[in-house]
């Protein structure tokens, strides 16, 4: 540690940490960052450039550096500038590029948070500590934010004095006196989105040897600001002469403050080559710890560095001056500075340029913003004091202390010198001078041109240090103002971010949320295999012991078609519709009929989109003269009821009907068999329901909905109970003799019937005509959605393709081609064998076709035969079972007693998470839960829209619908704000206040019960996720 | 690689051309080209508001493919590829285009179904294409998690072979130097902002830099084209969306393919500086900024990490979006508007720079012979009226 000082500087002596750089071992000290302590250990040269290979050394202080680039443990690419060092640290030097390893599994946590303020200070700085402490007199919400570990800017780095004494001790009183600020350091501002929203990372451990697993390593927060006060100083930038890339050559204030913040000599013998007087200081301060200054070298007065040379490791030897060599291991450069306007520009704030200072600034901002001190072009400590108060809202209360610092003049407008080949001006991609003036002579004028002909700026660092060089080296080449020239765009995010962080909680069984039934548990234990559809977890079919999927999918196949078998239907959407207009809106939103039904009755319906191809299907029932219950399909659930609010809100606004979403509220068991009627009537359903007919019975105790359809040709039942009975309703079904099956085998039985799956047989370009459904488009109705379009050329035409059915001798590939001589004519949407006709049969879209057809996939050709598209009973002769068999009801003679919440299996796991102290999750039990479109039905219900509401009263049934959990203890609100996007402060959300929200990606009703007490409404088939969130969320918290 | 030393002239606007076209992208500098080169019609310029090709030309992901599902499609988009294949010797200049091989993953049952349909199609129609079962999928691309014990698991994949990236700014500045030596003027910094229509015909287009009389105006302003239109007069159904994309910093090789999922909603390939692009599906809203929300990138990002576990720790360094055309069936619209002389080539929405050299070259020959190129028809205009859409959303759910 040659270089280190023995005294000074803001590190900690008392504390050695150990650390290797490219396998050498090698000691810093606590405070360190890994630049500082390879500057201390006289590294020179950290790594090469990435397309010329040229050494290349620290030239920063922070996340402007553009070549001290390394990797640190498993993190590809950082900069050494940025990285704290901490005991066992393990860099390596890159050229470049960074480095992937192909097992590498990052098992460290990240996470996200919002907060909401009324003033948001990105940089604590002089400037920024003045603002952040004058708005918190006016007893603001105010956030303050800095990238470094402690608070100070570049003060940290000068030797300045206010008032007398060291300019820290003011940085000390400032921060002692921010009342209720929130101040997060080690956190950089990186995006600032429209209405002041501002998102930063917080390296939350990256700094410590020992990182504890269950806090997140970093956080990604999102802060919605009413003001926002940027105080994010400037970046001092460099010339472009050759050679200015030599490990040894540094930007003046790094050079500075490596000296009076990390007391690390970062040469022996330095020249000082400026434009501007801040270097001055530089010079000064690298005196006082004992470097030689050969020179100082001011633009100014007509001198200039005209190329370095170097020594035998091709770092820094010596520098040009007026055609001599002068000896010097270091070369502090300062071109002047560039305000740090990247999050203004993001904001969409216009720059303008400064012909004082040479540098673009801001102009007119386009928010709630303002920028102040050295970000706003200002220079001197105490000027940008004074502009942070008076930002901050209440400068009269503070007094402005007096600087040492010396007056500045004004810098000069300095770009280049000496010759433009090795002359960079973007050390990160090796662009220089010359490449500049090559995109110029090649025609271009514009600066995005330049950048992309160049790649000057395209770097890790966003071009911090060689953006406005870039411009100015240009503005010299073309004779035109900066200003003219412009800068490029400044793009988000401002210091780069991983993936991960990107990310947070949203991987693996969190990436997005698995719904499942309330039958969900029983698949499991049953071996189930899952299908994916949508976001459910669906069970596809339920294998015995070594079956393969085709012999249980034959399985249950044939018991649907010789005794009795049951699914869970309960994933199939089911939306509440009311008022006095509901026939006339299903009229019109459905291709066929549904005023005329009988109360009673269920009736199968299509929909389509404006352009008339199929949208979703379904069967709809009306419960009342005034009440329907639609069914979608599982797929679609969310996407209809939008369908349906967007026609009634946007062009029929004037009808009386509204939408309740019930499809948690309701498990379904569909029973399927000519022995379902034995099965059913045993648990209390009247065995003589008609086809096509809905009755409320009461099951095992339970209110219960019974409707008599079948999608299976075969005489079938749907019987729904609310949520928590639907898990025992289907083991009793089960244990009464029904086969279990999933969705494969429901597709097969349905296209044995000839039925079609919407996203199956359709593909966005299949009218209801085209499926052979003609019979459900009304020729009466006035109009329908798609009316019109079902009367254009295209739908009219003859050779429009069809549904039909196909026989081979083998089974073909769903999505294979038809062909016949005349060429593709059509595809396969569905193929399976069939259990009851022992063959293998297929549903196809086909236009006419004449001559010999084959269906080809692969290297496949396979004959095909057309037939009809119904495969099984075309008269429909077993859908109501055998009337001889039809035994009496039992109703009574057994219980649905044991109702199982969807959080059943989590109360083990909340009870060990949290901790009693801080925080708890914990299931409400089931409560009565109704959901109104209208008048407030009192009872305390909450308003969740103009005239929605849910409480114990109204309309609605909905109480399987949502399941509660209660979330207890001082650090629930933490929780909370890692998932929650909304303003929690306990000013704004109040005891007793509710909104509807999401929390993760879960949608949620959040309701504030008491001080620290708050209750999370969650779908039930959302539940488990949230769980599985919330468990995460509680990890930080459960540590002791 | 090295640029040539000169690219473009930088030409003052003359008063009249017999041919305008509004918009300097990639579809603009190709028409002009074509135009030119297979048209012999070099009294030509192109009108750019902003510089020449800083629209979707500049921002977008690259991906080059055919594999499109309906014939109609699959004929423009794998004439667009052919001509690709020959164009960085054609136009003298490295376009950087790497057939690599682009992968449409499928991660359920109908995601299968859609891909095999495809393959098939496109077998049928004369373009590469293969099925890949999950196995095959890790095979060709050994760094996808291609576990079953993911969110979505992968089930398979659609392959391209012939597919492949290129590099945008290459193209556009082949074009642009190509059209130019033929004497076509690129006028940058100037809008149109107005049309002068006589009896039904487009006789002049107003623009920041004066008024300009054209013999034929063609449209190929992309995200922006609806507005234009409307001063002409004619209302089109495009729906205009921000479109975003990403990259990281620069990582020594590490994929050497294109991935692109359709149903988690994120694609990735590594450009040949080393750098990771990706991008995602549209941003939901309409809009003209070309800015897109925050939220969109970090759901995408979830995804691209379910997919490529070790990409973890890699950071992303920039995020940008350009405004992309939508039409309601998800293909362009290419020929004649209601307006006489004025032309219209839009809609490639999130898909169109691997249709860059075809759509230019289906352009030119429409304006050159005032009608619909045979592989531009099926693409007019009155298809929203016929009801003839060519619906390419299962092609285009991640579209590019
Ligand atoms: C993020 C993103 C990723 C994408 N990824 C892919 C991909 O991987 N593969 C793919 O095939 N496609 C992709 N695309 C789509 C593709 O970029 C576009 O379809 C294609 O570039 C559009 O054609 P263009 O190049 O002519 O458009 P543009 O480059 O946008 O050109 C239109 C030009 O018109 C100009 N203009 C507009 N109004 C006026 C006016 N009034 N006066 C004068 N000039 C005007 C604009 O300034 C612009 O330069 C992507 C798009 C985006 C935004």
């Amino acid at each position: 540690m040659t270089q280190r000082l023995p005294i000074g500087g803001r590190v900690d002596r008392t504390r050695t940490l150990r650390f290797t750089f490219d396998g050498v071992a090698m000691t810093g000290y606590q405070g360190d960052t890994l630049a500082s302590a390879l500057l201390a250990n006289e590294v020179r040269i950290v790594g090469r450039s990435v397309d010329l290979g040229r050494p290349r050394g620290v030239f920063g202080i922070g996340s402007e550096e553009p070549n001290a680039l390394v990797r640190v443990g498993d993190d590809p690419m950082l900069t050494a500038t940025t990285v704290e060092l901490y005991d066992g640290l393990a860099a390596s030097g890159l050229a470049g590029k960074g480095r992937l390893d192909p097992g590498f599994a990052d098992d460290a946590r990240y996470d996200k948070a919002y907060l909401h303020c009324d003033v948001l200070v990105v940089g604590g700085g002089p400037a920024g500590l003045a603002a952040a402490l004058a708005a918190s007199e006016s007893g603001a919400r105010v956030i303050l934010l800095d990238e470094q570990p402690e608070l100070g800017g570049s003060l940290l780095g000068a030797r300045e004095r206010l008032d007398g004494r060291p300019a820290m001790d003011w940085v000390a009183a400032a921060e002692a006196r921010l009342s209720g600020v929130q101040v997060f350091t080690r956190t950089t501002a990186v995006g600032y989105y429209d209405h002041n929203y501002v998102v930063a990372v917080e390296r939350r451990t990256d700094h410590l040897a020992d990182r504890p697993a269950h806090i997140s390593r970093q956080r990604l927060w999102h802060f919605r600001a009413g003001r926002v006060i940027l105080a994010t100083g400037a970046h001092e930038r460099s010339i472009a002469f050759p050679g200015n890339d030599r490990p040894g050559v540094m930007l003046a204030s790094a050079a500075r403050a490596y000296v009076n913040r990390y007391a690390v000599r970062p040469g022996t013998r330095a020249v000082v080559f400026t434009c501007a007087d801040s270097a001055f200081a530089a010079g000064d301060d690298l005196r006082a710890a004992g470097v030689e200054i050969a020179t100082i070298v001011d633009a100014r007065r007509g001198e200039t560095v005209t190329r370095t040379v170097a020594g035998p490791d091709g770092a820094l030897a010596g520098v040009e001056i007026g055609g001599r060599i002068v000896e010097c291991d270091l070369l502090a450069v300062c071109g002047g500075w560039n305000p740090t306007v990247h999050l203004f520009s993001q904001s969409q704030g216009r720059l303008r340029y400064d012909q004082n200072i040479h540098a673009f600034v801001p102009h007119l901002s386009a928010q709630a913003e303002q920028s102040v001190g050295a970000c706003r072009g200002t220079y001197g400590t105490a000027a940008c004091i004074e502009e942070g108060y008076a930002a901050g809202g209440s400068a009269g209360n503070f007094r402005i202390p007096v600087s040492d610092a010396r007056h500045e003049q004004p810098p000069a407008a300095l770009w280049t010198s000496g010759a433009q080949e090795e002359a960079f001006v973007d050390l990160q991609r090796d662009v220089t001078v010359a490449d500049v003036a090559r995109s110029i002579g090649a025609g271009m004028r514009s600066v995005e041109h330049v950048k992309r002909y160049t790649t000057a700026g395209t770097g890790a660092d966003q071009g911090k240090t060689s953006g406005p060089g870039t411009v100015g080296v240009m503005s010299a080449l073309l004779g035109a103002d900066p200003g003219a020239v412009g800068t490029t765009t400044y793009r988000p995010p401002y210091v780069p971010i991983s993936i991960a962080l990107l990310a947070g909680r949203e991987r693996g069984i969190l990436s997005d949320p698995i719904r499942v039934t309330s039958m969900h548990a029983s698949h499991v234990a049953r071996g189930a295999v899952f299908e994916d559809v949508g976001q459910w977890k669906r069970p596809w079919y339920f294998p015995l012991d070594g079956e393969s999927m085709d012999d249980a999918v034959l399985r249950e196949c044939a018991a649907a078609r010789t005794a009795v078998a049951a699914m869970d239907a309960s994933t199939l959407g089911k939306i509440d519709i009311r008022g006095a207009d509901v026939g006339v809106f299903l009229d019109r939103i459905y291709t066929n009929m549904y005023s005329t039904l009988a109360v009673g009755a269920c009736r199968y319906g299509v929909m389509c989109t404006a352009d008339g191809m199929v949208f979703d299907d379904g069967v709809t029932t009306r419960l009342a003269e005034e009440r329907y219950l639609m069914t979608t399909t599982t797929g679609n659930a969310a996407a209809v009821l939008d369908w349906l609010e967007e026609w009634h809100q946007t062009e029929w606004p004037e009808l009386d009907v509204s939408f309740v979403s019930v499809t948690d509220h309701w498990a379904t068991v569909a029973v399927v068999g000519p022995r379902s009627r034995e099965l059913v009537t045993s648990l209390g359903v009247p065995g003589d329901m008609p086809f096509m007919t809905y009755r409320e019975v009461g099951l095992g105790g339970v209110a219960a909905r019974v409707y008599r359809i079948s999608f299976s040709g075969e005489l079938a039942w749907e019987l729904n109970v609310p949520w928590a009975y639907g898990r025992t309703l289907w083991e009793t079904v089960l244990e009464r003799g029904a086969v279990p099956y999933g969705t494969e085998t429901m597709h097969v039985l349905r296209a044995e019937k000839g039925f079609p799956i919407v996203g199956q047989e359709t593909d966005g370009t299949v009218t209801p005509q085209d499926l052979g459904m003609s019979w459900a488009v009304s020729k009466r109705k006035p109009d329908y959605v798609g009316k019109r379009s079902h009367a254009r050329p295209d739908a009219m035409r003859a050779d429009r393709k069809r549904l039909i059915g196909l026989f081979s001798a083998e089974r073909l590939a769903e999505g294979a081609q038809l062909v016949t001589a005349a060429g593709m004519v059509g595809h396969v949407t569905s193929s399976y064998h069939s259990a009851a006709l022992d063959r293998p049969f297929a549903l196809a879209l086909s236009r006419d076709a004449h001559g010999p057809m084959e269906a080809v996939w692969d290297t496949r050709r396979v004959p095909v035969e057309i037939v009809s598209s119904v495969f099984y009973d075309p008269e429909n002769l077993v859908r109501d079972g055998s009337p001889s068999t039809w035994p009496v009801s039992h109703e009574g003679d057994w219980l649905l007693d044991r109702p199982v919440s969807a959080l059943d299996a989590y109360r083990d796991r909340f009870a060990v998470a949290g901790a009693d102290a801080v925080v708890r999750a914990r299931e409400i039990p089931l409560a009565i839960m109704r959901e109104t479109h209208g008048a407030d039905p009192g009872e305390d219900a909450m308003r969740l829209g103009p005239e929605w509401w849910i409480g114990p009263a109204g309309d609605v049934d909905v109480s399987g619908q949502r399941t509660i959990v209660e979330l207890t203890g001082p650090r629930a609100r933490d929780v909370l704000i890692t998932g929650c996007a909304l303003d929690l402060d306990p000013r704004v959300f109040g005891v007793g206040a509710y909104v509807q929200t999401m929390l993760g990606r879960a949608q949620v009703i959040l309701r504030r019960v008491d001080d620290d007490a708050y209750h999370v409404y969650v779908r039930s088939s959302f539940a488990g996720y949230l769980a599985e969130w919330l468990l995460d969320a509680l990890a930080e918290w459960s540590h002791t | 690689m090295r640029h040539p030393d000169f690219l473009w002239r930088n030409p003052s606007p003359k008063s009249a051309y017999d041919v305008v076209i509004v918009g300097g992208g990639g579809h603009g500098l190709a028409t002009a080209y074509y135009l030119a080169r297979n048209h012999g019609i070099t009294n030509v310029a192109i009108l750019e508001k902003g510089w020449l090709a800083g629209g979707n030309m500049a921002r977008n992901t690259t991906i080059i493919r055919s594999n499109y599902l309906w014939d109609e499609s699959a004929a423009i988009y794998e004439h667009s590829l052919k001509l690709w294949e020959g164009l960085s010797a054609e136009l003298d200049y490295d376009l950087m285009f790497s057939q690599r091989g682009v992968l449409n993953l499928a991660h359920n049952l109908p995601d299968v179904r859609e891909g095999r349909r495809r393959a098939s199609a496109n077998q049928q129609n004369g373009i590469d294409a293969e099925w890949l079962d999950a196995d095959e999928v890790k095979k060709f691309c050994p760094i996808l998690n291609t576990s079953p014990h993911v969110r979505y698991p992968v089930l398979g994949a659609t392959l391209q072979r012939r597919a492949g990236i290129a590099k945008h700014d290459h193209v556009a500045w082949g074009y642009a130097r190509a059209a130019d030596a033929l004497g076509v003027d690129l006028i940058q910094g100037c809008e149109v902002t107005g049309f002068e229509i006589d009896g039904g015909r487009v006789t002049a287009v107003r623009t920041s830099q004066g008024r300009i009389a054209a013999g034929t105006v063609a449209l190929a302003a992309a995200g922006h084209t609806s507005v234009l239109a409307d001063k002409a007069g004619i209302r089109l159904p495009l729906q205009s969306h921000p479109l975003q994309a990403l990259v990281s910093e620069l990582l020594d090789p590490v994929l050497d393919c294109v991935v692109m999922s359709g149903a988690v909603h994120v694609y990735v390939s590594q450009a040949h500086k080393g750098e990771l692009v990706m991008g995602a599906g549209i941003d939901a809203y309409n809009s003209y900024g070309q800015r897109g929300s925050f939220n969109v990138i970090e759901r995408q990002m979830g995804a691209a990490l379910e997919l490529f576990p070790i990409f973890s720790r890699v950071r992303v360094v920039r995020t940008w979006a350009g405004i992309v055309d939508v039409a309601p069936d998800a293909s362009p619209i290419i020929g004649p508007t209601p307006v006489e002389g004025l032309y219209i080539n839009a809609g490639w929405g999130t898909g169109g720079f691997k249709a860059t050299p075809g759509s230019g070259w289906v352009y030119a020959d429409t304006i050159a012979n005032q009608r619909a190129h045979p592989l531009a028809e099926p693409f007019s205009l009155d298809r929203f009226t016929t009801g003839a859409l060519i619906d390419e959303h299962g092609a285009a759910a991640v579209a590019h």
